[in-house]
């Protein structure tokens, strides 16, 4: 394909064409554009929109391929692991989402109200962790909170902790994950609300500081307004990937003896019905439903807050 | 009584900082000297009392030995699987940054739509979906199961598009052209060789999510030898008496063994984590900096 396009590219700009030189160019250019994106869209093609249609394909219609309507949505939703499921990382996120807006943003803004070079050092500090997202995290966790080990000992102990199966009690989960969430990932986000704030025009906090305003007022009525896209940002993402939630549960219900249902989270149901029931079609209705979150989330960043330019 | 009042605010907000980061840290302070103990030290000797060496050298030959030298092997596979996706990764979204950028086509704005959901929808949502198409066509198992889609990174196109069309000017492309350079020539001699800061971006992003993935491997890849270290770690999590001593076979992996293969998963992202130290904590938000 590319020797084509490169052969058509190549061929010298002859201005006796019958075209005008700048049609002449316009298509070429035209032709290349396609080169130039052909590996990629390929990819989205077989990576992203074939692996959709074909889960979309697969929830409207039975195992025989016939079509079923909203059959396997219907049943799905009516299981009982179903709810649950979505219960689990609905109480997950609430934490999650609070504590990225009270103590991420809390973070960032005393770190933005100190000097730059020990700011830049305890970001570093919290972003660090980040290293250890996914299973690695989880591990790190399942020591932090086995009392007969972790350095918190003591801190557990004051709980009622006495080992690991207590402190991973079933109605800890959301907690717990929250906690692991928070360690790996809100370094990284309170990096990013920073810059945003630095992004800030000095004379407009300067101004707010003459007129009499505190650190706390500059904060909430100054910073905070002004970054508010950001933060919406944070939250939009960070509730689509949250929905996700697979490796924690999967591995601390693997440290717990059974304790915890292998169908804790919406992913994990999915996965019960395509490799436990070899029910496919199930499988494929919970997927989409939490493609169709997903989406919805991307349409909301996407639409109303304008934070991809696009041209 | 306004400098006594911004001194105590100053100094709280100290105290606020300095126990995060001991939330933040200690876990990997207590997790890079766990190996230097047994696992009856770790228990009953204080939490952060140094170990010895000997102990570290006994652990790490437990922990490589395992089943044959099982953890190097997930190693490998890690690094096969990561770096083929960011190979393909690469040659495909470059390109195609730049030719969403700078070139006209129709279906350009199409593209660069849906390229911006799918970089926002989290990559999770696809993989049982993926699944459900690599078993139709049989590639489950197979290494391609998991590279491939790892090379479908839409961040990285949109990375490379932001970057060329803010920091290559149109005029410069022109004037390649103007000179009698081609549509490819421009690209290959203008536009790649100024794309150094990109692609390191790109890698970088793509590493720590290919790295740190577990879903798609775990659904892709059922056959142990073929594991990359998360779904290792998940294998050795389940054979250990270490957190359930009741549970697990007759293996001999405790907690410092398992501390090691934590290391060893974590390690190469550290690193780079390290290298990149700089431009993360300033410029991770790409365009959004002061300047």
């Amino acid at each position: 394909m590319k020797s084509a396009v490169s052969r058509e590219a190549s061929t010298p700009l002859d201005t006796t064409d019958s075209l005008t030189p700048t049609l002449r160019r316009k298509r070429k250019k035209g032709v290349a554009g396609y080169a130039f994106v052909s590996g990629y869209f390929v990819l989205l093609i077989l990576f992203g929109v074939l692996p959709a249609a074909y889960a979309i394909v697969l929830a409207f219609t039975a195992s025989g391929g016939h079509f079923t309507g909203l059959t396997n949505f219907i049943k799905t939703g009516e299981d009982f692991r179903f709810l649950p499921a979505f219960e689990n990382v609905g109480k997950y996120l609430l934490i999650w989402l609070g504590s990225l807006v009270v103590i991420v943003l809390g973070l960032a803004l005393m770190l933005h109200s100190i000097a730059r070079r020990v700011s830049a050092a305890f970001r570093f500090i919290f972003y660090l962790p980040g290293a250890l997202a996914g299973a690695a995290s989880v591990l790190v966790w399942l020591f932090m909170l086995d009392p007969t080990v972790s350095p918190w000992r003591l801190f557990l102990g004051v709980f009622g902790f006495k080992n690991l199966g207590q402190t991973i009690l079933p109605g800890h989960l959301p907690l717990i994950f929250a906690i692991i969430a928070f360690w790996a990932g809100a370094g990284g986000w309170i990096v990013v609300t920073y810059g945003a704030l630095n992004n800030i025009p000095n004379e407009l906090i300067e101004a707010a500081q003459l007129d009499g305003a505190g650190a706390i007022q500059t904060a909430l009525r100054i910073k905070l307004p002004l970054i508010k896209k950001w933060i919406v940002f944070m939250l939009i993402l960070a509730f689509a990937a949250g929905t996700q939630l697979f490796v924690e549960p999967q591995l601390v219900g693997e440290a717990s003896l059974g304790l915890i249902s292998p169908t804790w989270s919406p992913n994990e149901l999915a996965y019960y019905f395509a490799f436990q029931d070899n029910n496919f079609n199930y499988a494929a209705a919970i997927s989409v439903d939490l493609l169709v979150i997903g989406l919805l989330c991307a349409a909301v960043l996407v639409f109303r807050t304008k934070l991809f330019e696009v041209e | 009584m306004r400098l006594f009042n911004r001194i105590w605010s100053r100094t709280f907000s100290y105290i606020i900082l300095l126990a995060f980061t001991a939330f933040f840290v200690v876990p990997v302070i207590w997790l890079l000297f766990a190996p230097f103990k047994t696992d009856h030290n770790l228990v009953f000797e204080n939490p952060f009392a140094l170990g010895t060496l000997g102990n570290l050298f006994h652990a790490a030959h437990v922990m490589f030995t395992f089943e044959d030298y099982a953890l190097l092997n997930w190693l490998k596979n890690s690094a096969i699987y990561s770096f083929g996706g960011i190979a393909i990764a690469l040659i495909c979204s470059i390109p195609a940054g730049y030719g969403l950028a700078h070139t006209q086509f129709i279906g350009r704005r199409t593209l660069l739509g849906v390229t911006l959901f799918v970089m926002i929808m989290p990559a999770t949502a696809l993989v049982l979906p993926l699944f459900l198409e690599a078993n139709a066509v049989h590639a489950v198992g197979t290494p391609l199961a998991v590279i491939l889609p790892f090379s479908f990174f839409p961040f990285g196109v949109y990375l490379a598009y932001i970057f060329y069309s803010s920091s290559v000017p149109k005029d410069l492309l022109a004037a390649a052209r103007i000179d009698g350079c081609n549509e490819w020539d421009v690209f290959r001699r203008i536009a790649l060789p100024l794309a150094r800061p990109i692609i390191a971006l790109v890698t970088f992003f793509a590493f720590v999510a290919n790295w740190n993935n577990f879903f798609l491997p775990f659904v892709m890849l059922p056959n142990s030898s073929n594991y990359p270290l998360p779904i290792g770690l998940q294998d050795l999590l389940s054979a250990t008496p270490a957190f359930n001593p009741g549970q697990g076979g007759q293996v001999p992996i405790y907690r410092p063994e398992l501390a090691i293969a934590t290391i060893v998963a974590m390690a190469p992202v550290m690193i780079v984590f390290l290298f990149a130290q700089r431009s993360l904590v300033s410029g991770l938000l790409a365009g959004a900096t002061k300047e």
